[in-house]
């Protein structure tokens, strides 16, 4: 499986926000994003998640076979936001999305039982903290099994113990041939990843 | 989508969904009217159906700014819109708009017999005015998601998606209040204008979340 970018161009309300970008990710490869604020980093992960158009150059993903015939059936998206229901409860949430995305692939108990909050299971998703959060939103990568992670700045909120669990997922998800293109400020533990400086 | 269609009737019927908002606010309109027109009772019994509807318009038009605002502010809406290719966009926004219409709007045909009693009105008329409701209101649901997916990004879109979108519910209005009033008025067919509503809400339900699927992939940002 191969994730190919070539040329890729994309803009906000008329304004180029980024251009030339060419990437190529092979299975087990991640790709780090880094930049200053303003540098496009959200912009390109939503041009790549197919959220925003781009304005010139292609997406392309290679090798998926059947299952993962183009590039949105093949990801995972997780934004700056965790995409979950604060009156709904953390249960509730993840059934929800494992129940929309296609074949399961870990059972929501154990996917909670992963981030180690399977004790909130019946919480109101809001009551957690902003942490919990976050790591609740990273549990739901597990539900579906997806190739490729598309991290938008995943280690907001998290302590350092849970920055390190999250290294440890990446790296064991890219143990077993998946792809991780991810944006982030810090170092995510990620040794033999490719990066990208985006603007400067 | 059976999971969407719970899940956005549960967030409806919970704390902040704003569905018993909407029947209070119905209760009001209705119960406002008698004050307002005078205890003539002839007087109301006439103008019953056109109110009841009134009032459902206004009471189903409450909310609908939130059915995919609140999605865009979680994050929710990227995610449904990454799945979108192997989940139709255009099929998730029709479950979304029976969901709210479940949560939001039923309650209101459910009441309306017990209001349509305030306004005099003859059984007959009665069950008339709810039959046209129930068919009639899944309209204001389909109609109001291309207003809701176009004022999608806007922080206070509330009034602008009721005004955008009421000249186009106006026909609903039209012939939802003339079939009730057919069932009363003895001369005049119910059955053409019903068909009609009835037609209205079907042509809606494929034009509806087609169009805001439309909006919400453009309006993404």
């Amino acid at each position: 499986m191969r994730l190919v970018v070539e040329t890729l161009s994309g803009e906000r309300g008329g304004e180029t926000i980024f251009a030339g970008v060419s990437f190529a990710l092979g299975a087990g490869e991640a790709l780090l994003v880094t930049g200053p604020n303003g540098a496009g980093k959200t912009t390109l992960m939503r041009v790549i998640a197919g959220l925003l158009p781009a304005a010139t150059g292609t997406i392309r993903f290679e090798g998926g076979g059947e299952a993962f015939p183009d590039v949105a059936s093949a990801l995972h998206f997780l934004g700056p936001v965790n995409a979950m229901k604060a009156a709904l409860t953390v249960r509730e949430n993840l059934e929800f999305w494992q129940s929309l995305a296609g074949p399961r692939h870990f059972q929501v108990c154990d996917a909670m039982d992963l981030v180690d909050l399977r004790r909130t299971a019946d919480l109101p998703f809001g009551y957690l903290s902003t942490g919990q959060k976050r790591r609740i939103a990273i549990a739901r990568l597990y539900l579906n099994y997806r190739p490729l992670w598309l991290l938008d700045e995943p280690t907001s909120g998290l302590d350092a113990d849970s920055t390190a669990a999250l290294a440890h997922f990446m790296r064991e998800h890219l143990g077993d041939g998946g792809m991780i293109v991810a944006s982030t400020h810090l170092p995510l533990g990620l040794d033999d990843a490719q990066t990208l400086e985006m603007g400067g | 989508m059976i999971a969407l269609f719970l899940r956005d009737v549960k967030l409806g019927l919970r704390a902040g969904g704003g569905a018993l908002v909407g029947i209070l606010f119905f209760l009001a309109v209705i119960a406002v009217v008698p004050f307002g027109v005078g205890p003539d009772l002839n007087l109301l019994a006439r103008i019953g159906p056109a109110i009841l509807w009134i009032g459902a318009l206004l009471a189903g038009l409450l909310g609908l700014d939130r059915l995919f605002q609140a999605d865009r502010e979680d994050g929710a809406l990227d995610v449904l819109l990454v799945h979108a290719p192997g989940f139709n966009l255009a099929l998730a926004v029709l479950v979304k708009c029976l969901a709210h219409w479940t949560a939001a709007i039923l309650p209101l045909v459910v009441a309306s017999p017990l209001l349509g009693l305030f306004m005099n009105m003859t059984p007959q008329g009665i069950g008339a005015t709810a039959l046209t409701l129930l068919v009639g209101t899944p309209a204001i649901a389909f109609i109001g998601a291309v207003g809701a997916a176009v004022a999608v990004a806007l922080p206070r879109g509330g009034l602008l998606v009721s005004v955008v979108i009421l000249p186009l519910v106006i026909p609903v209005l039209i012939f939802g209040v003339s079939a009730a009033y057919a069932a009363v008025n003895d001369p005049d067919p119910f059955l053409p204008p019903f068909l009609i509503l009835a037609a209205l809400t079907l042509f809606f339900a494929v034009i509806g979340p087609a169009a805001a699927a439309l909006a919400l992939h453009h309006g993404s940002d």
